[in-house]
């Protein structure tokens, strides 16, 4: 059986205290959310924390949706505590009729005892994964080892100086799409930055975020005119990660496309944006011209690697089929909206 | 349909207690009714492997090794017994003598003394008073290794600088080699009105059960030993484990668990069972192994990656004039049942639809991954897949309906084959006429929009094995029988509940005999101090095996207890009916006695009642040196239409629906029997469309996927759903004319999905697992002019034999090969001797295992 090592387990109350003890742990401290993708990674030993410090307990990551307003009328948004598990992510009724993608996103993944467990913020937090990284101590020592735990070569792109492990959350593509502001609370000082700003194209060092820093809130802008969706491909249709996410967030203007963004998960060690992709729609009505340019020009950067599911050529091909699929949706939704 | 009239055939649809449903006037038999285990199993009470503990445990784990192929130089275990905690370690020189499940590939060792061949093979193992301090050491024992050179798949295995991988096999390292003729399949090819040939590819995939393999084991101070594990076949344990134990088997005693699960997983003596057992004899105290997911894929005995090419002849109707089969089995590292496996690949293409004339040229390979076995439908469902693949290729050359094609030249019951198979009851025509109404196959194939289609294949399988694993000629099944004062009744059989349900299999029949009522009768199965030996659960054989021995046991019994309650009631004991609990006079039902009541009079009379059955198969027509693989009892049949979704864009294929008709002989339990057939489907959808085992060809080899998260298995949502219908045509051999179920439906999904693509998007997809890739490369073939089509292209060039030719029944034959063929090389003489044993020189028959 595979067991879990010994480790100190720590349940602080507050944020304070949960900075203070993750600072007095030092680099063999880990913070822990719902624990879905810390403990299982733990018992193959390649995340191996010797203090664990729950957030679980803390009550400020767990308040309930805030709507936020500018000079206390206008919508600005709504903001989300990071602990909120994705079964809440799921069930909240306001932001599935607000913020569907959020909620669709929330829903494509794993299984309902995983969301009932896992949250918003530790998904956005999602260690990146690999094919030669999540697996056992005794499989890596036969590979000898990976750059991302225990070894120095990266067996995906030999001849790379940097790990390729792959960004594998639904929800992170989603925020990038929707430029959603993350808000990060740390010993010396709080900051909020872009969903974009959070990431890094690293399999290593996939997070901006300073190793004792705190994810707080994510905070959805005001839905004022823009739509998004996001489609899932993996393998099954419950549990897998995503081989390949795109979320696609437009803001119309009449019967045209303002502004895009279009944003590629499971294909980089980061939520990839492909500006040029977005740039092909702007200014269009989704025409099946526009549409099919944008697909291409987001199948072009789309560089999938060899450390998960599916033949590699075979999800590069598929980028082109979802963000036509996710464009097409887009747009015959807008088409039933509009009067 | 030779002479079994259509209307001897009845289903389950049919009016329940209608006169056509229960012949011989069935009372618990054939209903459905709740599994005797299921409390157990539901409230979690059932004791599996890895929940048993006893005082003072200790636990074991194994170092495996991280090389593919690789000479051990040292072993250094000495860092390891340092560790406090520790109380054992054992190396290969531990536990020298070779085991295997084959008498003919007795190549495996508990821990391997000199050389590793796949990563993961068991290189030493530590018990320790915890998991983790075992798992500590075995990270402290230090090996040192010479690799060698890695062997990735067959056509690396046959290339002329490859390292041969063990020093026996029939030709370098090709494990086993096969080359059967029964009729000039030439001469059938010239008379043929169209030929073709085709290359096809099965990948292989593992059983994937929900257990993990676990055991226990205890040797106590008067020297005996107990193993407790997840094994399918305890009495193959036993065996081993005398054997490298060096201990008197009736010191031994060997307890198969409830198991979660087998598949077939579970079928060989592991190296984790004879090291626990080792270790407790050492220390003294009881060890248990509980297995990670990752140890049972390098367990495996999963399917064999097989390729296979087939030509076939057929007349302008569509019958086959000539088949010609070539199969290549990726074997792994090691034996397992892979002579069996290969001779299966080529056995059972005869007993569905006639075959003038067969060829057969089989070959496995050994290579460097963890070694292939039997897995659910033992080296039929890559043939399967081919033929039915095959059939489906030639109705459209022909314009055919594929199901007339099938319906056409079905094998006629009570028939021998061109390879001298004996048919007995055939319910195929049945089941084809139930899947092609139920699912509008008439109307609704070739004429669904483009992306939905519908696909047909049909199959066979064996209820159990004709001979023994082991050259015997003893029962292949026993049933003891005690019958309680009280008027309960015990069973005890050597045959293992690997979930399948065969505990209540025994209930029931004796319920039926008895007429003792199920919750009355208490079965003691898979323990080899108390159960007579039952071969194991493997081949489909134990509802027909043990079925059949537990009536006999049942009935001896009724006797002694009829004899003594006729006098009682002063009754002609031919009179007297058992049921409900109680002896009645069946010409005045007011008479009788409890069952309790009629055992006290036998009892008072005779002693202890108690009796025993037994069952042995009867002899095979076929004579001719690899006839052993093949003949059954009894053959059960399956179609299958399923329907599928393909999205043009992804190549993704969605199942919506599969309906399935078994040709079941009789269900002894119908909820068990559709929970088998559902399964089957289950599987059968997994290995078709996403299942396969695969290797990191450039990181020596090691298993990219062993996990329950990455090995890809469907889940609810990729279930598709099952219209089950069950054809019942006793059969003669069968209990109450029972035949199996636990395999045979999985055979036609693979093929029946591979022919819904084609009807769905008209590409051909010869290759399993039909994944999206492949789908749209073949969709793009089509598009740019070629044929649409994804498979293997080239089978390589094999040492085949010379052939033993046997002549067809309709030549005249007598079911032995030729005394001397064209070349001279074989006469009939050799046939039936030991003559041909491989080097390994274990005296017993080597073609006769299942």
């Amino acid at each position: 059986m595979l067991r879990l090592p010994s480790f100190t387990y720590l349940a602080p109350k507050t944020l304070k205290q949960a900075l203070q003890w993750k600072h007095d742990a030092g680099p063999e401290g880990m913070y822990v959310a719902g624990g879905t993708d810390l403990y299982p990674n733990m018992k193959r030993r390649h995340q191996d924390p010797k203090v664990v410090i729950s957030l679980a307990g803390v009550k400020a990551l767990r308040r309930k949706p805030a709507e936020r307003r500018n000079g206390g009328t206008a919508d600005a948004g709504l903001a989300l505590a990071a602990g909120m598990t994705l079964t809440e992510i799921t069930e909240h009724r306001k932001l599935r009729r607000r913020y569907p993608v959020v909620t669709r996103g929330a829903e494509l993944i794993s299984t309902p005892l995983l969301r009932n467990m896992g949250t918003l913020g530790g998904n956005l937090c999602l260690d990146t994964r690999c094919t030669y990284y999540n697996q056992s101590y005794e499989w890596r020592k036969a590979i000898d080892f990976c750059m991302k735990k225990d070894g120095a070569i990266c067996w995906v792109a030999p001849s790379s100086p940097r790990c390729w492990a792959v960004q594998s959350s639904d929800l992170a593509p989603v925020m990038v799409a929707l430029d959603a502001q993350l808000h990060l609370v740390g010993r010396a000082a709080d900051r909020t930055i872009s969903a974009a700003a959070f990431y890094h194209n690293d399999g290593i060092a996939y997070l901006t975020k300073q190793p004792d820093e705190v994810l707080t809130e994510i905070r959805l802008p005001a839905p004022n005119g823009w739509d998004a969706t996001y489609h899932k491909l993996r393998r099954r249709g419950t549990f897998d990660f995503p081989v390949l996410g795109v979320a696609i967030w437009v803001r119309w203007d009449a019967a045209r496309v303002d502004d895009a963004r279009i944003v590629l998960g499971g294909v980089a060690s980061w939520p990839q944006a492909v500006p040029e992709a977005a740039e092909a729609v702007r200014g269009t009505q989704l025409e099946d011209a526009a549409i099919e340019a944008a697909a291409t020009a987001a199948f072009r950067p789309s560089k999938p690697m060899d450390n998960t599911d599916f033949a590699l050529a075979w999800r590069k091909e598929m980028t082109r089929v979802y963000v036509r699929r996710a464009l097409e949706e887009l747009r015959d939704r807008h088409a039933t909206r509009r009067p | 349909m030779g002479d079994r009239p259509r209307d001897r055939r009845s289903d389950h649809d049919r009016p329940a207690g209608s006169p056509a449903r229960r012949p011989g006037d069935l009372r618990v038999v054939g209903t459905a009714h709740r599994r005797i285990d299921a409390v157990g199993k539901v409230t979690g009470r059932t004791q599996y492997a890895d929940d048993l503990a006893l005082p003072r445990m200790l636990h074991a784990k194994l170092l495996r090794s991280p090389h593919a192929h690789a000479r051990i130089a040292q072993v250094d275990v000495s860092r390891a017994l340092a560790l406090d905690g520790v109380h054992a370690v054992l190396t290969g020189a531990d536990l020298p003598t070779p085991f295997g499940i084959l008498p003919v590939s007795q190549d495996e060792h508990a821990l391997c003394p000199d050389r590793v061949r796949f990563v993961g093979d068991p290189v030493a193992a530590v018990a320790a008073t915890t998991e983790e301090i075992a798992a500590a050491a075995v990270d402290l024992i230090a090996v040192e290794y010479e690799p060698l050179s890695v062997v990735g798949d067959p056509a690396e295995a046959i290339a002329g600088d490859a390292p041969l991988i063990h020093d026996y096999g029939d030709a370098g390292n090709l494990h086993k080699l096969v080359n059967l003729e029964f009729g000039d399949v030439e001469e059938g090819f010239a008379a043929a009105h169209h030929v073709r040939e085709d290359l096809y590819f099965y990948g292989g995939n593992t059983h994937l059960a929900m257990e993990q393999h676990a055991s226990l084991a205890e040797w106590t101070p008067d020297g005996r030993l107990t193993l407790w594990s997840s094994t399918q076949t305890p009495h193959y344990v036993h065996r081993a484990l005398a054997r490298v134990l060096e201990l008197p088997p009736g010191r031994i005693r060997v307890v198969a668990t409830p198991n979660g699960g087998g598949f077939g997983g579970k079928s060989d003596p592991f190296n984790h069972e004879i090291v626990v057992a080792k270790l407790a004899m050492l220390t003294g105290r009881p060890v248990k192994i509980a297995l990670t997911r990752e140890e049972v894929f390098y367990c495996h005995r999963g399917r064999h990656p097989t390729l296979m090419w087939v030509k076939s002849g057929v007349a302008r109707d569509g019958k086959l004039l000539g088949l010609h089969f070539r199969t290549l089995l990726d074997g792994g590292g090691y034996g397992s049942y892979g002579v069996a496996s290969t001779y299966y690949t080529g056995a059972l293409q005869t007993v569905t639809y006639q075959v003038e004339r067969y060829k057969f040229e089989g070959a496995r390979a050994f290579t460097n991954k963890p070694p292939c076995g039997p897995k659910r439908g033992h080296g039929t469902p890559q043939p399967r897949f081919a033929l039915e693949v095959q059939m489906d290729k030639i109705a459209t050359d022909l314009g055919l309906d594929p199901a007339e094609l099938r319906l056409r030249h079905l094998v006629t019951a009570d028939t021998i084959t061109a390879n001298w198979l004996r048919v007995g009851s055939m319910g195929l025509g049945a089941c084809i006429a139930k899947v092609v109404d139920a699912s509008g196959w008439r109307t609704r194939r070739g004429t669904l929009p483009y992306g939905r289609g519908l696909g047909l294949a049909c199959s066979s399988y064996i209820s159990g094995a004709g001979l023994p694993i082991y050259w015997n000629d003893m029962p292949h099944s026993g049933v003891q029988l005690k019958c309680d004062r009280g008027g309960g009744v015990t069973v005890f059989c050597g045959s293992t509940d690997i979930g399948q349900g065969s505990d209540g299999i025994l209930a029931t029949i004796v319920s039926e005999v008895l007429g003792v009522p199920l919750g009355e009768i208490t079965v003691v199965s898979a323990d080899t101090d108390l159960t007579p030996v039952d071969l194991g659960s493997y081949s489909s054989r134990v509802t027909l095996m043990s079925g059949n021995a537990a009536i006999q046991a049942a009935e001896r019994a009724r006797d002694i207890i009829s004899q003594h309650a006729a006098e009682k009631l002063q009754v002609p004991a031919e009179r007297l009916v058992f049921a409900e609990g109680r002896v009645f006079d069946a010409a005045d039902p007011d008479v009788w006695l409890s069952f309790a009541e009629a055992v006290q009079g036998a009892e008072a009379r005779t002693g202890t009642v108690g009796t025993v059955g037994s069952y042995t198969p009867p002899a095979s027509p076929g004579r001719y040196r690899g006839a052993g693989v093949g003949p059954s009892p009894a053959y059960s049949y399956s179609a299958a239409v399923v329907e599928v979704e393909v999205d043009p864009d992804t190549g993704i294929i969605r199942v919506p629906k599969a309906w399935v008709a078994h040709d079941i002989g009789q269900c002894i339990n119908p909820a068990m029997v559709m929970g088998q057939v559902e399964g089957s489907v289950y599987m059968g959808l997994g290995e078709a469309l996403m299942e396969e085992m695969v290797y990191r060809e450039n990181r020596g080899l090691v298993h990219k996927i062993p996990s329950m998260l990455e090995y890809k298995s469907p889940t609810t949502l990729e279930m598709c759903d099952v219209e089950t219908h069950l054809v019942a045509d006793p059969d003669p051999n069968g209990p109450f004319g029972a035949k199996e179920v636990g395999q045979g439906p999985l055979l036609p999904i693979p093929p029946a999905i591979a022919n819904a693509v084609f009807d769905a998007v008209g590409v051909r997809v010869d290759e399993v697992p039909i994944s999206p890739e492949k789908v749209l490369r073949a969709l793009k073939d089509k598009a740019r002019g070629g044929p649409g089509r994804t498979g293997p292209t080239a089978f390589p060039d094999i040492p085949w034999p010379e052939p033993i030719r046997v002549p067809t029944p309709w030549e005249g034959g007598d079911g032995k090969a030729l005394k001397h063929d064209a070349a001279g090389r074989r006469g009939r003489a050799a046939d039936q001797s030991a003559a041909a044993l491989p080097r390994s020189g274990a005296a017993s028959h080597p073609e006769r295992q299942h």
